[in-house]
């Protein structure tokens, strides 16, 4: 294994782009590390991106909305008051990632590239807007988070790409957002289901709204009818049964030690409208 | 397989070491260093044995590469207190028999010690979840838990 520390994302993504092996990224390295350890992945290059100029910054821009470097840990995100005012849903669901010795140095990139259905920080980076830079061998595009993951484990990124920041939009005025996961302890645990939802109001009426989840399908899912189910409503018991079913019919999970397909199927609801309810206080300025 | 040279501080003394790039920050402490406070449990960050501070922050020295550490300030258990001079931490742990086999300790005492710092007044919550990823077989937790709470009335009385 061969370690690369460059100096800018070009001369990364130029790296990965000429290994004739395996390549992995590293900033946090909660997860390669473990792959490292276990024999599962042994890559050829392994390139530090952590030497760039700007990947721990934490920057607000002029329109409202926030830069984040790559390798922004969890824990300096839970740690930035003005962040977790706008988007406390999405830096919630970092938060819920392992243990402070975790959060210490995992990432929102990081979880995003290991490319699990169940990441805890994804749907609340999709429900939120996010996109991504990604540099690559023909420059820098920006794409938005829900179309990076494409399969359990599977990303869109193809060799030599590498996500160089995560752009968040601006909160604006009347906005809320909540992430919700069920786990069976309280603690350090994989979702069996996560829920993010993000919505503005008009008045009492919700004008816009993403509702997203996670662990049902082999990827995390932004689901466009649950958010139509809400939309123009005050979030009344009627767009909260409508929301619900709509989470459910939205469910192509599978079976396992953590949960049946019938039991997620049923939190998925149950979670969609707890998450939609803080959401929805916290736009009226609730701090819940 | 080139090796990498490393310089770092551990516990404010400098420190250098050459590394295989597939060593981790716990295989460089213990067998470059003899740095042996620092446990190995699990290996993959589940269990904390290996807590150590990086640039003042808590993680996991099995989730870090040795050679990442270049320029970084390491605190491990060995730069809380010697044996005439224990840490607080350490002498309310013996006070409430807050460790049997002792493997898991010196992690926890790291931990326990980057919360104070951050925290001097921590309820019984933030810090049992902010142990959560400090596992311990021998204990059931609660001496641990009462060990740290007495600590940090201790070190509020003092400062």
């Amino acid at each position: 294994m061969k370690y690369h520390k460059p100096k800018t994302f070009e001369e990364a993504a130029q790296i990965a782009a000429g290994s004739n092996g395996v390549t992995r990224f590293l900033a946090g390295g909660t997860d390669v590390l473990v792959q490292l350890r276990s024999d599962v992945v042994t890559p050829d290059d392994l390139i530090d991106i952590k030497g760039i100029d700007g990947t721990k910054a934490i920057t607000k821009r002029g329109d409202g909305g926030w830069d984040l470097g790559v390798a922004v840990s969890g824990a300096e995100m839970m740690e930035h008051a003005e962040l977790k005012r706008d988007w406390p849903g999405l830096v919630e669901g970092m938060d819920l990632i392992g243990s402070t010795q975790v959060q210490g140095r995992a990432t929102l990139v990081g979880n995003l590239c290991n490319g699990s259905p169940a990441a805890d920080s994804v749907p609340g980076m999709i429900a939120a807007g996010c996109t991504v830079s990604i540099t690559g061998a023909s420059g820098t595009r920006n794409v938005p988070v829900e179309e990076i993951p494409v399969g359990p484990g599977r990303t869109a990124l193809t060799k030599g790409d590498v996500i160089s920041a995560v752009h968040i939009p601006p909160r604006g005025a009347r906005g809320g957002d909540a992430y919700l996961r069920f786990i069976p302890r309280t603690e350090m645990d994989i979702a069996v289901v996560g829920c993010a939802v993000n919505l503005r109001l008009d008045g009492d009426e919700i004008s816009e709204a993403r509702v997203v989840l996670g662990a049902v399908a082999p990827t995390v899912v932004l689901v466009e009818d649950a958010a139509k189910a809400i939309i123009g409503t005050a979030l009344d018991d009627g767009a909260l049964d409508a929301l619900g079913a709509t989470a459910t019919a939205a469910c192509n999970p599978i079976d396992d030690k953590r949960g049946t397909i019938e039991f997620r199927r049923d939190v998925a609801a149950v979670l969609a409208k707890r998450a939609a309810k803080i959401a929805y206080s916290r736009a009226k300025g609730g701090q819940q | 397989m080139s090796k990498h040279h490393v310089s770092a501080t551990v516990n404010g003394d400098p420190v250098e070491y050459l590394c295989d790039p597939r060593e981790t920050l716990l295989d460089c402490l213990r067998d470059h260093l003899g740095v042996m406070g620092v446990k190995e449990g699990c290996g993959t960050g589940d269990c904390g044995a290996c807590s150590v501070t990086v640039d003042g922050r808590l993680v996991c020295s099995c989730l870090v590469l040795g050679v990442e550490a270049e320029g970084a300030e390491i605190g491990t258990v060995e730069g809380m207190g010697t044996e005439g001079n224990l840490h607080v931490l350490q002498e309310k742990f013996i006070e409430h028999a807050a460790l049997q086999c002792g493997i898991c300790t010196p992690g926890i005492l790291v931990a326990a010690e980057a919360l104070l710092k951050k925290n001097p007044d921590p309820s019984e919550t933030e810090l049992r979840y902010w142990l959560a990823g400090n596992l311990c077989r021998c204990t059931g937790y609660d001496k641990i838990i009462r060990a740290v709470m007495d600590a940090a009335a201790d070190m509020r009385e003092a400062s």
